[in-house]
């Protein structure tokens, strides 16, 4: 018995010295890279806005021009986002949201929306997904233009029922094989343009000071 | 680590022992992400940089490991690497980091890794592990980059496309369209695609292995045969 215990005490003291080892070089590298990686996400967020809406159709900082959205579940968000506002002469001309589909074929897929303010979209892109290579990944718009069909859609034009993919009797197209992805996406901006319709004028408002929720 | 040694390493891991067709190890993410150059070659780059320094890790710690732990350890090392490799990525890579997904982290349970590790680096000094780790993550990336070159040409019709998230926006202009005006064939990008692909690969490798055996072989029952027929 003895001997047993001391023989499972000193594996478990080696055991635990390398993942010591092991956890403070992954902290390390985490606090090494972060600043690094919010810049980058940062960056290429900006480069997705610039896809959603013209840069020449407002006028204004709209990286600044933002204010924080709490987790809401239509935006199927868990922690506050922030929200940018594009305007011309001062006049709102899109918000852009932030929103997530959590029911991805692979988690979550985060898409970014630009919404105009009678409820249009000005596109739709996905920041980030985890969907299978080859196949669940063409709403990716590196992949294939799929994304693009959300262009100016919005609810007062297409009912309910019009948000699903053709095989559900709905207005999109999706790709034999890989029908929960393009679902998930749909039903995600879906009930994001809901979010908008109810939160329309707290979206737009004009001082860049938190509106709803406290920053994170 | 001699000469002899090294070339017998390189020579196992690009050709004799090649993971990717002969060990079959790790499929997963080889099947998945090789559906163009760019994204195979670059999952195989990163498999090889993990790769080569868990087997220079695993090495050094062979005799400081207790036999029943050694694989939870050597898996916990895999682990902290491809995990490093992964926030380097998100912060350096980042268009690739998102093209790649979910086959970044898989690296961990990615089988020649810790095979190499178990069969290899447990056993030999530092140096010879590293060199084998390289060489057959190497050797891995090498059939990556035919298969992702073959399905891509095959399946969309270019080469190279996807550079431009390794490079940047001007990389965009290096992408060369090999076929003009082609619609594409889906088979090839889909993951039925990959096992084809695959086969025809390790029957090239095999064809090509026979040839030389052959070459080798033949020579003296051609000298005998004569012999033969006139007894």
């Amino acid at each position: 018995m003895k001997r047993i215990a001391r023989s499972t005490l000193q594996t478990s003291v080696n055991l635990v010295f390398f993942a010591v080892i092991g956890t403070a070089i992954l902290s390390s590298t985490y606090y090494l890279t972060r600043d690094t990686i919010a810049a980058t996400v940062a960056q290429a967020k900006l480069k997705l806005v610039s896809q959603l809406l013209p840069p020449t159709s407002y006028d204004n900082d709209i990286m600044q021009d933002r204010h924080t959205v709490a987790a809401d579940e239509m935006l199927g968000t868990e922690e506050a986002t922030q929200a940018h506002i594009a305007r011309r002469d001062g006049k709102p001309v899109a918000v852009v949201l932030e929103a997530i589909a959590p029911d991805g074929y692979s988690g979550k897929i985060a898409l970014i929306m630009a919404i105009h303010p009678d409820g249009s979209l000005g596109g739709v892109r996905v920041v980030s997904h985890n969907e299978t290579p080859g196949l669940g990944d063409y709403i990716d718009i590196a992949k294939q233009d799929w994304i693009k069909t959300f262009d100016g859609r919005s609810r007062s034009l297409f009912s309910d029922e019009m948000w699903k993919v053709r095989k559900d009797g709905g207005m999109f197209d999706y790709m034999a094989g890989a029908t929960i992805t393009p679902r998930a996406v749909i039903m995600a901006v879906n009930r994001a343009l809901q979010y908008f319709e109810a939160h329309r004028d707290e979206l737009f408002v004009a001082d860049a000071q938190p509106a709803k929720g406290a920053a994170k | 680590m001699t000469l002899t040694e090294m070339k017998d390493i390189a020579y196992n891991g690009l050709w004799k022992q090649n993971p990717g067709l002969v060990q079959l190890l790790g499929l997963c993410p080889l099947l998945a992400v090789s559906n163009t150059l760019v994204n195979a070659v670059s999952l195989g780059l990163a498999t090889t940089m993990v790769m080569t320094f868990s087997s220079a890790t695993v090495a050094p710690i062979r005799s400081y490991v207790p036999n029943e732990i050694r694989i939870p350890v050597f898996v916990l090392i895999i682990a902290v690497l491809v995990t490093v490799v992964q926030y380097l990525m998100n912060a350096y890579l980042y268009g690739l980091y998102i093209v790649l997904g979910i086959f970044v982290p898989l690296i961990v349970t990615n089988c020649i890794v810790l095979a190499r590790a178990e069969s290899f680096a447990s056993k030999n000094p530092v140096l010879p592990s590293a060199f084998d780790g390289m060489m057959m993550g190497l050797g891995l990336t090498a059939v990556l980059a035919v298969l992702g070159g073959l399905r891509e040409i095959v399946g969309k019709g270019t080469l190279l496309s996807g550079i431009d998230l390794l490079f940047g926006e001007q990389a965009k202009a290096w992408v060369i369209p090999v076929i003009p005006d082609y619609h594409g064939f889906l088979l090839a990008i889909l993951p039925p695609g990959a096992f084809i692909g695959l086969g025809l690969i390790i029957a090239a490798k095999n064809w090509l292995d026979q040839r030389a055996s052959r070459k080798v072989a033949p020579r003296p029952v051609a000298e005998v045969l004569p012999e033969a027929a006139q007894g």
